[in-house]
């Protein structure tokens, strides 16, 4: 049946309320089993070996005395996973990062594995292999990676995106470059010019839960694998070609994810799993350690950018570009290109050109991180335009919205807007008491703007309504903070019956068809799309049912607050039958009822923020304390505001955390010198006020109930909103995130004394 | 192998168990009596997942010995609700929705037991400074600490 996916304003009864979630007493009762609260029988303890340089090559690697060790089932290395790449390079790389093969790449790389009856004998057995590094050259900085006498990591990679292909072999992996209009000719035009350089430091995503997962390889070549993931689909897809598999023959469960934030989209260790599994013939456990986390799975990229924004003395910009460096660990990506694209994002501009560079360092393979490559951009865009308004003197709010992006406009990425919420976001904060609220001595109020893409993809949605006339939803998308209570909200929505007859679960990859993974704010988004085409189909069966019944036509059955009516006047005498009551006679109308829905859900809308923060920073110590903070965001719709507005304070609170205080800090041997939280400090209860939000509602056009994703825009504005105001408190432009003690008290000792 | 014999009672259940001198008391709940509750976030004292309370006292079970909890008296969140009555704090916690990803939720219900426990009508300074031991990376502690806040009002005859 096809399916009508345009938005149609409507009351809701379901949608918009705050019931508690279907997932909730399992989790405040410690009931909910997360990645490592599984077992199997008969299970082994599992455990990576890890390079301790950040660039060698593996000359050797004699793995006999661990085999030997009693207790230990299997020990594997490269050569048990052998390249099935085939040309593929992303499948080799994606290979390589799970086990190196020739080289290590960065401290923490993985070289060997062993499955031991124990814990204490897996941790012995990984101390009696022996691995003959020769230690290489390295590189870890993003601007030293870039320059001609860096160590190269790869002989064979050449700067894609250039013409002519480059003749040397350099870390620069790939060039992309954004942009319309004649920015020299915008610059001549300009009254006022600012350009800056700004570097952002390296962070993680944090996900209190470490990466785990219980793999099971049977004699037949049939395979489980339990994992926490974002996407147990894909992870299902990329384990199968890894390792040779059959799609069909790997089942993958997701378990309770705890958090992700796009760390858990690619698989880490998981082949490992099932390569020890298939070779000791019995289940492996496989848990990361927190150093191993912080070590060895995906942080965002370090960043080098420089800006430049021109403007008239009427506070039209004119004119802007930006060169973005990013750097991606061994492997290239597309982490540059995301942060050319989504730089200028927010403004409605006549000339644009954006170019980025993916850099190659000896640092972990870099993984999504909410929004990933947005901060960073913004925080470079967001802090010049501040400085360009201060030039003006226009109010940065002001300045903002006479040049913030607005439907019909050209993105500086290439397409044209539909009905966007930046304008709207950007006037709320103007009115908003925060902006009028006193501030104190030392203290300081910033601003700053956010763009996020957000995804669609493919989904699927099994709609189930049982014989009592209660509904299961199997939904494949990995549920990360509370999606279940909003797809159980629009299913009761759009069938018309109370929230607490749904029962919302997550599917494993036997049961359901496939379903891209829960990134690019797409869970709640796609799958309550797919959840609402699979009620619709519910319906159909159920009028028919009820057709059936009453023995009258379809065309005279409508469907009415979880009811079938008949209409027409013939029909008069004919009461509604409930959900129930049809459920209760499927068996003799045709057999179960259930709504199924595959789609790719397209359309979904893109999404803007304006937050607005306020500091006091210590003019002795360095330190910065957030005293206030107010975001202000675009959700489409809002399906369940409490998990609406958690998203909104879960993604500013890490932009805190990334602003003042997170960095990977190498030593001068590539060494990680931090990898755990009391030295890579996260935001703490007592660090934090309360975070205010303010939900507006933009509908998107191209879903039923308007809705746009929510989940990652939040991070993107707090960068430059701190940095803003920190500089508004001590009056120096701060250009360099983290914003921690040492740095602001560097940039003020380089003041010139008044 | 042999193992140290330890005696002690767990949620009001007197329970015996045999460990080795290195495993912490974390070890021994999940994967000796299968009380996956508490997690593992760190493993260093950091994080606060690992939350139980000792002889009244909320300690971090990763930094406890197994064997230390020799005639002890272990409190955990598989403890906390009575029978089918969920704890105030359990229930204010789904209330505010304080929870994302929830698996920093056990750490924190027992954090702010103890914490409820020793001061019925903290302020809300208090409450930052009580949960400061326990890692959230979802919600930015707001509703967490709306949830205390509004349990202790509760707890305290609203
Ligand atoms: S696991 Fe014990 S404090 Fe983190
Ligand atoms: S809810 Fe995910 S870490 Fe707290």
């Amino acid at each position: 049946m096809s399916f009508d996916a345009t938005y149609h304003d409507q009351i809701y009864k379901s949608v918009g309320t705050r019931p508690v979630r279907p997932d909730g007493v399992d989790k405040v009762t410690g009931r909910a089993r997360y990645g490592a609260d599984f077992n199997m029988p008969g299970q082994l303890v599992g455990r990576i070996l890890r390079s301790p340089h950040a660039h060698a090559r593996i000359v050797s690697i004699d793995t006999a005395r661990a085999e030997a060790l009693k207790g230990v089932k299997a020990v594997v290395t490269a050569a048990d996973l052998p390249d099935l790449s085939d040309g593929d390079q992303s499948h080799y790389d994606l290979l390589d990062n799970c086990m190196a093969r020739t080289k290590a790449f960065y401290d923490g790389h993985a070289v060997a594995a062993v499955a031991a009856i124990d814990a204490q004998t897996a941790r012995k057995a990984l101390k009696l292999i022996e691995v003959d590094y020769e230690v290489l050259p390295h590189v870890v900085d993003v601007d030293e990676a870039v320059q001609p006498s860096a160590p190269v990591l790869h002989d064979t990679i050449f700067t894609g995106g250039v013409e002519p292909k480059p003749t040397t072999p350099s870390n620069v992996a790939a060039r992309a470059e954004f942009g319309h209009g004649d920015v020299d000719a915008g610059f001549e035009d300009a009254d006022f010019i600012v350009e800056r350089s700004f570097k952002t430091e390296q962070t993680h995503q944090g996900y209190i839960e470490p990466h785990a997962c219980v793999a099971s390889v049977n004699p037949d070549g049939t395979a489980e694998l339990w994992v926490c993931t974002q996407g147990h689909f894909v992870y299902r897809q990329k384990c199968a070609e890894l390792l040779g598999m059959d799609v069909s023959k790997l089942r993958v469960t997701s378990s309770e994810i705890g958090g992700g934030f796009g760390g858990k989209t690619h698989v880490w260790m998981e082949p490992v799993a099932l390569a020890l599994s298939r070779k000791a013939g019995r289940p492996v456990k496989l848990v990361m350690s927190r150093d191993e986390v912080f070590r060895a799975s995906g942080p965002t990229s370090a960043t080098s950018v420089d800006v430049k924004i021109g403007a008239r003395q009427d506070g039209r910009i004119t004119a802007a570009s930006a060169e973005l460096r990013y750097s991606c660990g061994p492997y290239a990506d597309i982490w540059a290109e995301l942060g050319a694209m989504t730089s200028f994002a927010c403004y409605d501009l006549e000339n644009v050109n954006t170019v980025g560079y993916e850099v190659l360092v000896n640092r972990p393979k870099t993984a999504a991180y909410r929004a990933p490559s947005a901060p960073m951009a913004a925080f470079a865009v967001e802090s010049a335009i501040d400085e360009l308004a201060q030039k003006l003197g226009i109010d940065p709010v002001a300045f903002r919205i006479k040049n913030a992006a607005r439907e019909g406009t050209r993105s500086s990425y290439g397409p044209v807007y539909g009905p966007i919420g930046i304008g709207p976001t950007l006037e709320a904060a103007q009115t908003h008491a925060h902006m009028q609220a006193p501030l104190g001595p030392n203290q300081g109020r910033g601003m700053a703007c956010g763009f996020w893409f957000n995804f669609g993809g493919q989904t699927c949605t099994d709609l189930n309504v049982n014989s009592d006339g209660t509904v299961t939803l199997a939904v494949g998308t990995v549920d990360v903070g509370g999606a279940r209570a909003s797809l159980s909200l629009v299913a009761a929505e759009e069938l018309g019956i109370p929230y607490e007859t749904v029962k919302t679960v997550v599917a494993d990859t036997a049961t359901l068809g496939y379903n891209d993974m829960t990134d690019g704010s797409r869970g709640t988004f796609s799958s309550s799309m797919a959840t609402i085409s699979s009620a619709r189909n519910a319906i159909e069966v159920m009028r028919n049912r009820a057709a059936l019944m009453w023995d009258i036509s379809i065309e005279d059955v409508v469907w009415e607050d979880g009811q079938a009516k008949a209409i027409g006047s013939t029909h008069d005498n004919l009461a509604p039958l409930s959900i129930k009551e049809i459920a209760e006679a499927s068996g003799k109308t045709g057999g179960p009822i259930a709504g199924h829905s595959e789609m790719v859900a397209d359309g979904a809308g893109v999404s803007f923020a304006t937050h607005i923060c306020d500091v006091e920073v210590d003019p002795e110590t360095g330190g910065t304390k957030i005293l206030r903070y107010t975001v202000i965001q675009d959700a489409g719709k809002a399906v369940h505001p409490d998990y609406v507005e958690g998203q909104y304070q879960g993604g500013a609170a890490q932009g805190i955390g990334w602003a003042l205080n997170e960095e990977y800090v190498y030593g001068q041997d590539g060494r990680l010198q931090n990898p755990g939280f009391l030295d890579y400090r996260i935001p703490v209860c007592s660090d934090l006020p309360m975070i205010d939000t303010q939900i507006l509602e933009i509908p998107n056009p191209n879903h039923p109930y308007g809705v746009r994703g929510v989940g990652e825009t939040s991070i993107v504005p707090p960068l430059a909103a701190i940095a803003n105001a920190v500089s508004n408190a001590v009056g120096v432009r701060m250009t360099h995130i983290p914003m921690s003690p040492p740095r602001i008290l560097a940039a003020l000792d380089a003041q010139p004394t008044a | 192998m042999s193992g140290i014999a330890v005696s002690t009672t767990i949620n009001g259940d007197e329970v015996e168990y045999l460990c080795q001198a290195e495993e912490t008391l974390l070890d021994v709940l999940r994967d000796r009596l299968g009380l996956t509750g508490a997690k593992e976030g760190c493993g260093t004292g950091d994080c606060g997942a690992c939350s139980v309370i000792l002889d009244g006292r909320l300690v971090c079970s990763c930094l406890v010995l197994g064997a230390e909890a020799q005639g002890a008296r272990v409190e955990t969140i598989e403890g906390m609700a009575q029978g089918d009555t969920l704890h105030p704090l359990q229930t204010k916690f789904l209330e505010h929705a304080a929870l994302q990803c929830g698996v920093c939720t056990p750490g924190f219900l027992m954090a702010a037991k103890a914490l409820l426990d020793a001061n019925p009508d903290p302020t809300e300074e208090e409450i930052r400074f009580g949960l400061a031991g326990n890692l959230c990376r979802c919600t930015g502690y707001d509703k967490i600490v709306r949830a205390v806040q509004d349990a202790a009002r509760e707890m305290n005859g609203g």
